[in-house]
């Protein structure tokens, strides 16, 4: 249902953040995350930052299939 | 003279003249419009095309362009790709009263630059005054001549199986930016309209002697609406969206928007229908003409008139003919 | 071999010597992805996708709507809502009609372009249409929390919020022929993975929380059939680089702090007890259906379309005998056709002839 798009903190001027999504930036609230810094690579839905993302996502693939095997 | 549009300036008399004298005729100055006759005398070859086509645009200044360069490009294009080489515009003007004379000004100067950039010359032109509040500040209403070289072969308009598609420039820069300066979306930097003239690089592609099947400006609709047209009743069109020039911030901006690229409009990128074998020959000349991003980006095959997205793990979606208007979404 | 072919070779593995299985998806973004990267056609025919109720376009009641459009009609009113709404029909009218013959409509990007426009306008009365499920919710209570700490005295809220917890009780409990449930990402990182417990838990529901990626989406399905096969459900976060066990703890806090739960009515569903959420009492005066003195809308039901059927994966969209006859995209019929990630339009779009 939501529509949800991953970027970089570029800035943070008190609620509102600069997200860099590589070409063009947008201001962001960081009301629902307040703990976020610069360079964090975070989800923004509906001009929101909602979560931080774990960049590391071959990694993380990885690891879900193990997992999975052990179902 | 006031500094704004009054109902004067509609009334045929000195204000007109003043109008029309100031601002329009030192602008688009040239031998068939500087006798300020009623109608222009123009010279052209057996077969001339010839088109139409109205422009109304919330806001009238976007990133990239406005109003004026976007009614001279747009007409010099739906001739371009008829194969005829534009010539004339005629430029029938909509003011509403209270329009700065200012803002006139700089529209006309950029209809005046954009015609000097694809080497077409306006000829004649109207204006009328409307009351403000009746038309969105301005509206344009053009008209193009173009005429064809001798012995050329005008391109038949119709894909055929065995053709590829190719795409002069990168997508959807257009429509995203007019619609993010519309709503006041505040992407930085702001996303530029790609709108400009095709003319020159359709002439390079058709002089290095590439039998062009079907050429056109994908403006409303998008990539989409063409090769949805294109594909009819009797071909399938097959589009490999990897291969799809998207410019980064755009695809940024349609991603947040959650829009389909393939479906936003363009004003300033050529789609030709043309064989595969000649795929090369028509690259070369596009990337020589400045197309640096130019790409082969679909296929032609007989079929029932559907297009198809090859997406990047290997599948295929359909690709539906354009309905209403974009919105942007958070679904 | 690629990732995507490793996936695919081992949910046809996992798969082989089941009966048919149903997935459904609870996510309109999912329903909208899984077209967009034609997973479909790298699974097993014994494994089917379905859509469930996660549109909140389609899911938003026609007394809702109504009650949206009688706000937009209102002369002093400046409405903001998320362009989703805009085309949504209830009865021959749409917010976007509505535009056109000159109400004040605004498409807002995010809920906070209602409050920057109040403080602008203050003669102005602007009313934020609130809807989504968990990921916004804690966007509008962001807002009101933002209006009130600012003083902003022109704003108000129409909360048509809802929460999926209480729906997918409502809609898988029996007979639902849903084998498997793919849940929303996006919710998911509000709500922490631990909200979807619930299924394996009380309903024997295989369940996995998923991204949006094909890759993603691939291995979710993986972990479904794995856990179908072996008749363990459990719950696998297969999107554990945004989703985490906890919820945003701050964002429930502002949700708990404006909103309580309430019954709620369902387009195609009907109501479902405290699947909604409604502004607290102490909070009224940013009610908006309070402030303009609403009257509640009745909507008679008006066609014999199949949408409730869709939604609770009963059917495919093409079962129902209006789909792509009378109600397409141009004109849609019923909520799952309106947004273009409801069930049915995305079906339309994406599958098609062939396909």
């Amino acid at each position: 249902m939501c529509l949800a798009i991953p970027g970089t903190i570029a800035i943070i001027e008190e609620e509102t953040a600069t997200i860099d999504y590589g070409g063009t930036t947008r201001r962001a609230s960081v009301r629902l995350l307040p703990d976020v810094a610069i360079g964090d690579c975070v989800l923004v839905h509906a001009g929101f930052v909602i979560q931080k993302i774990d960049p590391d996502e071959g990694a993380e693939l990885e690891a879900l299939l193990k997992e999975v095997e052990l179902l | 003279m006031t500094d704004c549009i009054t109902l004067a300036h509609g009334s045929g008399g000195r204000d007109y003249r003043e109008l029309v004298e100031t601002i329009f005729a030192p602008a688009f100055q040239n031998e068939y419009l500087s006798p300020l006759t009623d109608a222009a005398v123009l010279p052209a070859g057996d077969r001339i095309a010839m088109t139409t086509d109205g422009f109304v645009v919330n806001p009238l200044f976007f990133p990239g362009g406005d109003i004026g360069r976007l009614a001279v490009c747009g007409t010099v294009n739906d001739l371009a790709v008829s194969g005829a080489i534009p010539r004339y515009l005629s430029c029938a003007m909509v003011l509403e009263t209270g329009l700065p004379l200012d803002t006139l000004r700089r529209i006309v100067a950029s209809m005046a630059s954009a015609a000097k950039e694809a080497g077409v010359v306006i000829v004649t032109g109207d204006t009328k005054v409307v009351e403000a509040g009746s038309c969105a500040g301005l509206t344009i209403t053009t008209a193009g001549v173009g005429v064809f070289p001798a012995g050329c072969v005008i391109p038949p308009q119709q894909p055929q199986e065995g053709d590829v598609i190719l795409c002069s420039a990168p997508i959807a820069s257009h429509g995203m930016a007019v619609m993010a300066a519309r709503h006041n979306l505040a992407f930085d930097p702001a996303i530029e309209s790609d709108v400009r003239p095709l003319n020159h690089l359709i002439r390079a592609v058709l002089e290095a002697g590439v039998s062009v099947r079907a050429m056109r400006d994908p403006t409303r609709g998008g990539v989409a609406g063409t090769l949805t047209e294109w594909a009819g009743t009797k071909l399938n069109i097959t589009l490999e969206e990897d291969f799809l020039p998207v410019r980064a911030d755009v695809r940024a901006a349609c991603a947040i928007l959650g829009i389909d690229s393939v479906y936003v409009a363009n004003e300033g990128v050529a789609l030709f229908s043309l064989p595969a074998e000649q795929a090369n020959l028509a690259l070369a000349a596009l990337q020589k003409a400045g197309c640096k991003e130019a790409a082969i980006i679909g296929s032609v095959a007989n079929g029932h008139g559907s297009v198809f997205a090859k997406t990047h793990i290997g599948t295929f979606r359909r690709v539906l003919p354009p309905t209403g208007e974009l919105l942007p979404r958070i679904c | 071999m690629n990732t995507i072919q490793t996936i695919t070779e081992r949910i046809a593995n996992a798969a082989a010597g089941l009966p048919q299985t149903t997935i459904m998806e609870v996510c309109g973004t999912h329903t909208h992805a899984i077209r967009r990267h034609g997973i479909r056609q790298l699974l097993p025919e014994n494994i089917r996708l379905v859509s469930g109720p996660g549109c909140p376009v389609c899911v938003t009641a026609e007394e809702d709507i109504a009650l949206a459009l009688a706000l937009a009609k209102l002369p002093n009113v400046t409405l903001f809502c998320f362009g989703d709404m805009m085309r949504v029909p209830c009865g021959d009218e749409s917010l976007l009609q509505l535009l056109s013959r000159g109400a004040d409509v605004r498409i807002a990007l995010s809920p906070l372009d209602a409050l920057a426009f109040a403080k602008e306008h203050p003669a102005r009365e602007v009313v934020w249409y609130g809807v989504g499920f968990e990921t916004t919710t804690p966007h509008t209570a962001a807002l009101l929390e933002n209006a009130k700490r600012d003083n902003v005295k022109n704003l108000s809220v129409f909360s048509a919020h809802k929460t999926m917890p209480n729906a997918l009780r409502a809609l898988l409990g029996e007979d639902s022929g849903v084998d498997a449930l793919l849940c929303p990402g996006h919710v998911a990182s509000i709500t922490g993975a631990d909200a979807f417990r619930f299924l394996p838990e009380e309903l024997r529901l295989p369940a996995a929380i998923s991204g949006f990626e094909a890759e993603e989406l691939l291995v979710a399905i993986l972990a479904l059939v794995t856990m179908q096969k072996s008749g363990n459900p459990a719950l696998i976060n297969a999107y554990p680089r945004v989703v985490k066990p906890e919820p945003n703890e701050t964002a429930r806090a502002l949700v708990d702090a404006w909103f309580t739960p309430c019954d709620a009515v369902w387009r195609g569903l009907g109501m479902i007890p405290q699947s909604g959420l409604s502004l607290l009492p102490e909070h009224s005066k940013y009610d908006a259906v309070k402030r303009f003195a609403l009257k509640p809308v009745v909507v008679p039901f008006r066609n014999a379309c199949r949408c409730g059927d869709v939604l609770r994966g009963g059917i495919e969209p093409t079962e129902c005998p209006l789909f792509g006859k009378v109600c397409v995209p141009q004109h849609p019929l019923g909520a799952c056709m309106v947004s273009s990630e409801g069930a049915c339009a995305a079906y339309y779009q994406y599958e098609g002839a062939g396909i």
